[in-house]
């Protein structure tokens, strides 16, 4: 998409949002949210969990100590304000957080929400908890800066740093943050969680429904406008979104609607209010470097150079999908980098042609040619979202003498397979819950990293990744994020294919929702959303 | 007959015995798993929580002794944990039940009320225009696949009547609980209903071509008690045996109908459960179907008996 036209786009939908919410007069009060949800969440456990299938039920549930405002579209350190805590503040060497906490808060089973709490949270995530650990814990690399953290009364609570990390403030705001009861187990969480949010829970059948209700003795006045949200779980897309177009749902599961379903539903219910924006997802080439050929950095490096960005962006999202590098492209991405950097990038020249000449020059380098194909097993997920693309990738390697055979993996295998590198080369969709180098590099770069599924091992970026994360200025870490991007793009670490972009859609009486245009994991509090019927 | 009833339960007991241990075998020879699915909801394996969790599941100790574990516990009526929701199995899967066993047995109704008198009426009408129209609805009932039959059905009534018959909550009475069902019943029982409308026809014409039919209607009977009381009664052995065999496969109906229903029956559930090899569902629930089925086909050999009084079971 042109930067005007992307720029545009933001500006349409933060006014658009803006004007709606402007428009929609006094909240009021009661009625139940009705949402399709579009699969039975593994547990009802965010910490344990990596998906927005978990998220989104049942982040009302909880509060985190910070949040990204609800109503701000794009996340940024600005748009985080004080939830379970009231202030935060650091030390002059930036090694210290210290959180002022709220007083009076309770537990959803009456229990009072205290400092300790929060040390109990804190050791789960960092895997520190001996008492009552985590059974699964995907977020145990963002948290490995914090050394320790210690309660200071009942009220306050301090975090220390092995160096400064300001965007740890990123982390704790993302829907991935919330703060879990200390005399709760992680089972208990698993299965019938408790927070201190403005829902609680009632009940999740698999397969069938989520209830929440009102939290009568929430801690924020007046809040939530919701009697409840009930999300019924419908797997089957076709029969979701007709039940949303005959007005069964309230709004669709968030970020469910694709391009090419889009117009469907704006077809048949012209009156939906949707949203499309970035999911901060990426579709991305996974190349296991251990396996010959593919240790050969030229046969990389001329996978990379023959894709061709915008045919996949035409194919799969009518031209509306993002090109981009790890970090999401702006104007909705804070960190992306300028087209003009990109442009530079192997795969990223606009003259594809030319690039597939230099591929095959690599190839040929390589002892590859016309008569010599490389044969490979393309590995990747059996749901659209990941064959369809995967199916492309096979079609432009062709044109590098490579002949992929497409190797669909059941839905429920593929984490476990890449993770244990038993591929050669895969296509992956990757998302990032928090727009932050921190949570993306670290994560999926980093060496050892568990979701570093390429096993890409760099220690003198590793060192830069370090570099950036403790600078304040926001400018000054751009650039630097810019070039570490940059380097992960050159030494073809994860080839980004494009940033995907999809729609959620509701009904016009729903007031007070906000989508975020550059995560698809922190918007679901709803103490916000009420119902103008 | 005392002594067949034995024998044929015996035989029933060590069928059951053999489902079990295959059950047991191949859930474990699908590639995946289990703990490894779990992780994937948290995109990535972690070896020391992948350990733990194995240890905590019973899953590091051998196979038989696993084996002898779920059937010690089936003896004592105790179904264990469901991996995934960590609730108890029973507690998982008996609210699931009455929800397909209604559906099963709406769909069964529907086949048999459809398929038999228009078998009838096609087999007495042959080669007329109603025959010509019955069998090509029948071989459409058989052709079409119910999740696409399912479909169209959802997409008429949102254009027709701007609602959904689907699944949403709790009926809440039993009427509304009957008409949310009565549609995907349709769904899943018109292929059964063409195809027992297939076997009546061809065995009905079958028996009305035998030489007691004839001299039925030489004395001067009916064309209703001809058809009805001498012709059906015997063309209904195969058919019986169809239905019970069906009765089985309606099982596959409507995994795929309670999907695009929404109906949260256990045909569903089922399939999510060996989705994510949650091996404490799946083992239990394809027992209950395998014991279901095979008390179904006894049940079916004693009902010959009470059709056609010439078959007897010797001891």
């Amino acid at each position: 998409m042109h930067p005007f036209m992307k720029a545009l786009t933001v500006a349409c939908v933060t006014l658009g949002l803006t004007i709606a919410s402007g428009l929609a007069g006094e909240p009021k009060s009661g009625g139940i949210l009705k949402m399709y949800h579009r699969d039975s969440p593994a547990s009802a456990s965010i910490m344990e969990e990596a998906t927005y299938s978990t998220l989104t039920p049942f982040m009302g549930v909880f509060n985190n100590l910070v949040l990204y405002k609800q109503d701000v579209p794009q996340n940024t350190l600005d748009s985080i304000e004080p939830e379970l805590a009231t202030s935060w503040s650091w030390s002059a060497d930036n090694k210290t957080l210290t959180f002022k906490l709220r007083t009076g808060v309770k537990w959803h089973d009456g229990k009072p929400f205290t400092a300790k709490d929060v040390v109990c949270t804190m050791d789960q995530v960092r895997g520190k908890s001996t008492t009552n650990p985590l059974r699964k814990n995907p977020r145990l690399a963002w948290y490995q800066n914090v050394t320790d953290v210690t309660a200071n009364g009942d009220d306050e609570v301090v975090f220390t740093l092995a160096r400064p990390q300001p965007s740890l403030l990123a982390l704790l705001a993302s829907g991935y943050g919330p703060m879990y009861p200390c005399h709760v187990s992680a089972r208990d969480m698993r299965v019938a969680p408790i927070g201190t949010g403005p829902f609680k829970f009632v009940e999740f059948k698999a397969n069938e429904s989520i209830k929440l209700t009102r939290n009568p003795d929430y801690w924020k006045p007046g809040r939530p406008y919701l009697d409840g949200i009930e999300f019924t779980i419908i797997p089957n897309r076709s029969t979701a979104l007709l039940a949303f177009v005959a007005g069964k749902f309230d709004m669709t599961f968030p970020t469910e609607v694709s391009v090419p379903l889009l117009k469907d539903v704006m077809a048949q219910a012209p009156q939906a209010i949707c949203v499309l924006a970035p999911q901060n997802v990426s579709s991305n080439v996974i190349i296991n470097r251990d396996k010959p050929p593919f240790d050969n950095a030229d046969i990389r490096r001329a996978m990379a150079l023959t894709i061709d960005h915008h045919a996949f962006v035409d194919i799969l999202s009518e031209g509306k999908a993002n090109i981009g590098a790890a970090m999401l492209p702006g104007p909705e991405g804070v960190w992306g980098m300028p087209d003009e950097m990109l442009r530079k990038l192997p795969g990223y020249d606009p003259d594809v042609e030319k690039s597939r000449a230099e591929a095959r020059k690599l190839m040929e380098k390589s002892g590859y040619g016309p008569n010599n194909r490389l044969k490979v097993k393309i590995s990747t997920r059996n749901i659209p979202t990941y064959r369809d693309p995967a199916v492309i990738l096979i079609d432009h390697l062709k044109h590098i003498y490579i002949d992929g055979e497409l190797d669909v993996v059941e839905t429920a295998n593929w984490d476990a397979k890449v993770s244990r590198k038993d591929y050669v080369v895969g296509l992956n969709l990757t998302g990032s819950a928090v727009d932050d180098p921190d949570q993306n590099f670290y994560e999926n770069y980093a060496c050892g990293s568990a979701r570093n599924y390429a096993g890409y091992c760099n220690k003198d970026l590793q060192a830069l990744f370090d570099k950036q994360s403790q600078i304040t200025d926001i400018e000054a870490r751009k650039k630097l994020v810019w070039e570490i991007d940059a380097k992960l793009q050159e030494d073809i670490a994860r080839p980004i294919i494009y940033h995907l972009r999809s729609a959620t859609c509701w009904q016009p009486y729903v007031k007070g929702y906000s989508p975020m245009v550059n995560s698809s994991y922190n918007g679901y509090r709803f103490e916000g959303v009420w119902l103008d019927k | 007959m005392g002594a067949y009833l034995v024998r044929r339960f015996g035989l029933m007991l060590l069928t059951l015995f053999g489902i079990s241990v295959i059950i047991f075998v191949l859930l474990r020879l699908v590639p995946g798993d289990i703990v490894d699915i779990l992780f994937d909801s948290a995109g990535m394996v972690n070896p020391a929580e992948k350990l733990k969790i194995q240890q905590d599941l019973g899953l590091d100790k051998p196979i038989p002794v696993q084996y002898a574990a779920w059937i010690g516990g089936l003896m004592h009526g105790d179904l264990g944990y469901s991996y995934v929701s960590e609730k108890p199995t029973l507690s998982e899967i008996l609210p699931r039940l009455p929800i397909t066993a209604k559906l099963a047995g709406m769909a069964l109704g529907f086949a048999v009320l459809i398929g038999v008198p228009l078998g009838v009426i096609s087999a007495v009408r042959q080669n007329s225009w109603v025959d010509h129209v019955l069998r090509v609805i029948s071989l459409a009932g058989l052709s079409m696949p119910s999740f696409w039959l399912g479909l169209l059905i959802l997409m008429g009534f949102v254009a027709a009547f701007g609602t959904l018959p689907i699944y949403t909550e709790p009926p809440k009475t039993m009427l509304d609980g009957f008409l949310l069902l009565a549609v995907p019943a349709a769904a899943v029982g018109f292929r059964s209903s063409a195809l027992v409308m297939r076997l009546t026809r061809s065995s009905m014409l079958e028996v009305l071509r035998q030489d007691y039919i004839r001299t039925a209607r030489a004395k001067g009977a009916s064309p209703g008690a001809v058809n009805f009381n001498h012709a059906l009664r015997n063309a209904m052995l195969p058919v019986v045996t169809v239905i019970g065999i069906e009765a089985a496969f309606l099982i596959g109906g409507l995994i795929v109908t309670e999907t695009v229903f929404n109906i949260p029956g256990v045909a569903r559930f089922l399939v999510e459960a060996i989705r994510w090899r949650d091996y404490p569902i799946v083992q239990n629930l394809v027992m209950f179907i395998a014991v279901v089925v095979v008390v179904m086909n006894f049940l079916v050999d004693m009902l010959y008996a009470v059709l056609d009084p010439r078959i007897k079971y010797s001891d």
